[in-house]
């Protein structure tokens, strides 16, 4: 029997539900943690960064139109995907931090887990942050939490599968589309991730994963005037300042770096900071039900 | 403007309001002077009369606010929640023993209509102060898990438009979940804010609690940025929110900005139209349409677009402009000298543009600020009156044939603040309300507020919600 070669796989961006290489034609290395060769990552350009926004604001409409209960099928959908693959994900979570077979796996399935608890958020969060509001006068009104639109995600250093899930998923549970920056370092996981997203049924660019530089990629998308939102986890103190006073310019909400042990069940902060609440208001003619004689 | 029936006039006495020649800072339960001496006039806008000379607080006066704010907050936020909202209760009651007191000041001070402040104002601001009472004591029931934290010192900038009613909408959700205060009033309207710390010492509200330092541009910028600050809150114009979120940038403090609108109010052509009518005057020239969430672009369906015009125009030439204490007077003064310039420099720009101003017959009076009512027709989404923030008595009318259409111009636009639709179908008013990107939608009305209603803005109207238990959470740490 002779020694059979493998076969590597060349990783690739995800825009706009497609597989591009990096405009720039850039690569960089990725090396697991001994300093081993793993890949060429996309080393993405400022225009990558551009491309991915357009993509996602195409995508915004459809996907926060969506109902609720079929955001909640698509995302389970993706965990049913990612289980499929857990061998894969266990490797390459094990070569990028450095952990064991039985280490990784373990955040693998944490990571599954976690996706499966967003993914029953889609039809509740709702309920839980909106309501309706007991207005002295003769009117009804309700506030409901929206999509607050294009969420530009930093996705933590070190957690490449774990910490990149556990940012993501809240963002489109509640109806925004993302453009991801992996890890710099350990970018692998999220671009095996995207393989997954396009081939479970989250349509194409509502998710749009980014591999390369963080600051050179986070730098436009805090300064572009169409996305609305951004999350700073995997930026450091020095450069999230810096993007912080960039999105100041079109008053993107800013989810600021935070320590945060991703191992532990998160709260609903993250979705709710990329949340609107929209206050609806309807004359009603009366005080409501409060007269009815039976 | 001379019509067959001619009201009597019918003025509030203003001897209600006592105004001292001057006054001072309110720092650590005391009025004091600014550090530095400085001083500034406040003037009744409808008169150009002096009403004040208020002291003008610098950059060492918000030191020594915080730092009393700072000493104060250890023993507040220690406080039971009952006991805070008993203060708070309290404060509540003497806001409404002494709502027509504040109502002539605020109208003196202000330029707006007495109508407005006794009827709409005040009741706001004791409505307020009643809502986040009773919030005091439950906020572990308030959604933000079990024994959420005040933040600490809460540095807060307000506008002139509506100065007692922003007071209000700031401290009580600030003082119900144990914050203390630093306040900035505007420079144009100081003194509501300066009779409300009247109000805390009657309350018997512990020194330092609440602090109130009028002044200008400079002083919000020095409390904005002070590092003992915890969380800042403003209300105000869209440029200096963006200077403020660059301002706290990489610091840990927590913000929340309510910006400016260029609210869309669409009519479609089965609304009820005198209603529709009432509701666009109320959406415009409410409070001289000074008004962040205004309802400055009108959308009416080109089918109705005559009628409705009409309707409006008619409508227009019965609004009352004059004398803000006069009980008939719907249209007060301009804020300042420094807004009407504003305003005219930009109804200049539309006329320049090719837009129609037409306004109804108005006599203005003769000091004071002064602008009539305005329609602008032949209006398209690139006019700068569709685009800008005119924060004036100025409606842009536009034009729509499908609902699509409606709401893709609604949204044209980078504020998010307010919408209103009108029409009978109730499918429509859903569909519409979905798709606007605002965070108010009257639906059949305008411009209306209640405590227990969050009220925020999308996109470049700022973050965060006031008002309801959302409100809470700006001055939580969550």
């Amino acid at each position: 029997m002779s020694d059979r070669l493998n076969v590597l796989k060349t990783y690739k961006l995800y825009v706009g539900g497609k597989f591009p290489r990096s405009e720039s034609g850039r690569v960089y290395e990725v090396t697991d943690s001994k300093g081993k060769w793993l890949a060429n990552a996309p080393l993405s350009s400022r225009k990558d960064a551009r491309d991915a926004v357009v993509a996602a604001r195409k995508a915004f409409g459809a996907w926060s139109g969506a109902t609720a209960y079929n955001r909640g099928q698509v995302l389970y959908r993706v965990a049913e995907m990612l289980e499929g693959r857990r061998d894969q994900f266990t490797r390459e979570v094990a070569d990028a931090e450095g952990l064991s077979k039985s280490k990784a796996a373990a955040v693998v399935d944490a990571t599954i887990d976690r996706w499966v608890w967003y993914a029953g958020w889609t039809d509740k969060i709702a309920q839980v942050v909106g309501g309706g509001n007991p207005v002295a006068g003769p009117f009804f009104n309700l506030s409901s939490p929206e999509p607050t639109g294009v969420v530009a995600v930093l996705a933590p250093q070190e957690s490449s599968f774990l910490g990149l899930v556990s940012v993501l998923a809240p963002v489109i549970a509640t109806g925004n589309t993302a453009v991801v920056v992996a890890s710099e370092k350990a970018p692998l996981p999220a671009l095996s991730l995207a393989e997954v997203l396009a081939t479970s049924d989250v349509p194409g660019g509502v998710v749009n994963v980014l591999s390369g530089r963080t600051a050179e990629l986070a730098t436009p998308l805090a300064a572009h005037q169409d996305v609305n939102a951004i999350d700073l986890a995997g930026a450091d103190e020095s450069l999230a300042k810096e993007l912080e006073i960039a999105a100041a310019d079109n008053l993107k909400r800013v989810l600021r770096p935070q320590p945060v042990d991703y191992a532990e069940t998160p709260g609903i902060d993250r979705m709710t900071a990329f949340l609107e609440t929209k206050t609806v208001w309807h004359p009603t003619g009366s005080l409501g039900a409060s007269g009815s004689s039976y | 403007m001379a019509s067959v029936f001619e009201y009597a006039p019918a003025p509030e006495s203003r001897a209600i309001a006592d105004i001292a020649p001057s006054y001072g800072l309110f720092i650590d339960g005391e009025f004091v002077e600014a550090a530095d001496g400085k001083v500034f006039k406040t003037v009744s806008p409808s008169t150009e009369e002096v009403l004040s000379e208020v002291a003008r607080a610098g950059s060492e006066d918000v030191d020594r606010a915080v730092k009393a704010a700072r000493r104060a907050f250890e023993k507040w936020s220690a406080l039971p929640g009952a006991e805070r909202a008993k203060y708070l209760f309290r404060i509540a009651r003497i806001i409404q023993e002494r709502s027509r007191e504040l109502a002539v000041l605020e109208t003196l001070d202000n330029g707006k209509p007495i109508k407005e402040t006794r009827d709409a104002d005040l009741p706001l601001v004791a409505a307020h102060f009643f809502y986040y009472a009773g919030w005091a004591d439950k906020l572990d029931h308030a959604g933000f898990g079990a024994n959420p934290r005040p933040l600490g010192v809460a540095g807060q900038v307000i506008p002139w438009n509506f100065p007692l009613l922003m007071l209000a909408w700031k401290i009580a959700p600030a003082l119900a979940t144990g914050n203390t205060v630093v306040l900035k009033p505007a420079e144009t309207t100081p003194l509501s804010a300066l009779f409300f710390a009247d109000i805390c010492r009657q309350a018997g509200l512990p020194k330092g609690v609440v602090n109130i330092l009028p002044g200008y541009g400079d002083a919000g910028a020095a409390l904005v940025s002070h590092p003992d600050v915890n969380k800042v809150a403003f209300t105000g114009s869209t440029a200096v929110g963006k200077e403020i979120a660059r301002t706290v940038a990489g610091t840990r403090k927590k913000v929340t900005l309510e910006l400016g609108g260029k609210g869309a109010n669409i009519v479609f052509d089965d609304a009820p139209i005198d209603q529709a009518v009432e509701g666009i005057v109320n959406g415009i020239f409410f409070n001289q349409g000074q008004v962040c969430c205004a309802g400055s672009r009108l959308l009416v369906q080109e089918s109705i677009q005559e009628e409705l015009l009409d309707s409006l125009k008619r409508r227009l030439s019965t609004l009352r402009l004059g004398d803000p204490l006069d009980k008939n007077t719907d249209i007060g003064a301009i804020n300042s000298e420094e807004q009407l310039t504003r305003i005219t420099s930009l109804v200049e720009q539309g006329e320049a543009e090719g837009a129609e101003r037409w306004s109804p017959a108005c006599e203005l009076p003769e000091s004071g600020y002064w602008f009539a009512p305005t329609l602008f027709t032949n209006v398209t989404q690139a006019h700068t009156v569709a685009r800008d923030e005119i924060f004036g008595p100025v409606l842009s009318v536009l034009t729509f044939r499908t609902p699509d259409e409606a709401v893709a111009k609604a949204n044209n636009t980078p504020y998010g603040l307010s919408a209103g639709i009108w029409t009978e179908k109730g499918s429509r008013i859903l569909a519409v309300a979905g798709k606007l990107r605002a965070g108010v939608v009257w639906s059949n009305t305008f411009n209306k507020f209640d405590p227990t209603s969050p009220f925020g803005g999308y996109k470049e109207s700022g973050f965060g919600r006031e008002g309801g238990r959302h409100g809470l959470e700006a001055y939580l740490d969550v």
